[in-house]
């Protein structure tokens, strides 16, 4: 192990807080409005995208060295794709087999995943900055986390803000924006705590 | 039968533009419009390749519609997106370098955008090759203007330039509006102004029905 731990731990904390996935570089928007009315899915969808990006992560590290190896780098947007498929698929099933619980409270927002660009963003983050195999993980932890972080913090805030009383024409949609941009001014302040 | 449901061609092409907006209607493919609004070269980088990838695939769906099984049909839709993405990818790589880098990431991630994929499996699945490319062209010029309006009101804001042309000087500016949190101020207050406009034009629709 070259890294040292501490800059590994940089790492994870500058994706999680100040590179985070959902407020500052806009991946995973869909989700991040379609499932945020409540905090249950909330945290159910976070508990999905956790498994699902750790695990596509480290497999798309893995595959494309193959791909490099092969001279194939051009199929790499197909491939991970249909890893990342294929992986919702696989996780799908075993959740399924062994916790039917979990299975039943994440619903829909499984499958769903497939098409969450933050999945697909972070495999080609990791890619990009050619990070080795700590990096990668530690990489892909901190902005699954950060996932999660945002959209339960959005989540509890649009909870509230539905029992308010808002000007009409900002009622839903717009106002949900509005609150994501005062968020967003938040995790803003992040920026000044990790020069990576 | 072309006219099955009442959908003449133009009315396909049209119905993307405002009514059924990707971007502030169904509010779908919201990464990129967020992400690269920064100003109105990227907004307009990233709305046309998304144009051509929506037109070119729906076009190609729609062809091979009836020899794919119904099981995989999402796999199946997913791969020809990513050919065609990795197509636009490698164009604009060869082409327009410098637009390449400033987009980065965002590129690739066209094959994960909803839009098309969305468009293949509620249009170019049931509807014929014509009109499903229609509908992808009506669709990617909706999702163009849409981008190229935060780009435009982006830019603008922050270096009071449109396109590099300096429209007022640089003191004027606000420069929230191009970090992060500005790109949801922005097209929250847009879509609060549709909202009221629309809200606008059927009360007077209900006023002149009163008086006639």
């Amino acid at each position: 192990m070259n890294a040292n731990f501490g800059e590994l731990f940089a790492l994870m904390f500058s994706a999680m807080l100040v590179y985070n996935f959902l407020l500052s570089r806009f991946l995973g928007m869909c989700s991040f409005f379609g499932v945020s009315q409540k905090i249950d899915t909330a945290v159910g969808m976070s508990i999905a995208v956790i498994f699902v990006m750790v695990a596509s992560g480290i497999s798309a590290w893995v595959l494309n060295l193959l791909l490099i190896a092969w001279n194939l780098e051009f199929l790499q947007i197909l491939v991970f794709v249909l890893v990342i498929a294929a992986l919702v698929q696989f996780i799908e099933i075993f959740v399924k087999k062994t916790n039917p619980v979990l299975y039943n409270a994440l619903g829909i927002y499984l499958p769903l995943i497939t098409t969450n660009c933050a999945v697909l963003g972070v495999v080609l983050l990791n890619l990009n900055q050619s990070y080795d195999l700590m990096q990668t993980i530690f990489n892909t932890v901190g902005s699954a986390l950060g996932y999660a972080l945002a959209i339960i913090l959005f989540a509890s805030i649009r909870e509230r803000l539905s029992i308010d009383e808002l000007p009409p024409v900002f009622e839903g949609m717009p106002a949900a924006f509005i609150t994501a941009f005062v968020l967003s001014m938040g995790f803003i302040a992040f920026s000044g705590m990790i020069k990576v | 039968m072309a006219n099955q449901n009442g959908e003449t061609s133009l009315s396909v092409l049209t119905s993307g533009w405002i009514k059924q907006n990707p971007t502030f209607v169904q509010v779908l493919g919201l990464c990129p419009v967020l992400a690269v609004s920064t100003n109105a070269e990227n907004a307009l980088g990233m709305g046309l390749a998304t144009l051509g990838v929506l037109a070119i695939s729906n076009l190609f769906i729609s062809f091979v519609r009836n020899i794919i099984p119904n099981e995989i049909r999402i796999p199946v839709y997913i791969s020809i997106i990513a050919a065609f993405v990795t197509m636009v990818n490698l164009l604009m790589h060869g082409y327009t370098y410098n637009l390449w880098v400033s987009l980065g990431i965002y590129i690739p991630l066209i094959v994960v955008n909803c839009i098309p994929l969305g468009r293949a499996e509620v249009f170019a699945s049931k509807h014929g090759p014509w009109k499903s490319f229609l509908d992808g062209l009506g669709m990617g010029i909706g999702f163009l203007g849409a981008i190229m309006l935060l780009g435009i009101t982006r830019e603008l804001f922050d270096a009071g330039t449109i396109f590099g042309y300096r429209i007022w000087p640089s003191a004027y500016n606000v420069f929230v509006v191009a970090l992060p949190p500005g790109a949801f101020l922005v097209i929250g207050l847009y879509m609060g102004l549709f909202r009221y406009i629309g809200k606008m034009r059927s009360q007077k629709k209900v006023e002149g029905d009163e008086s006639k």
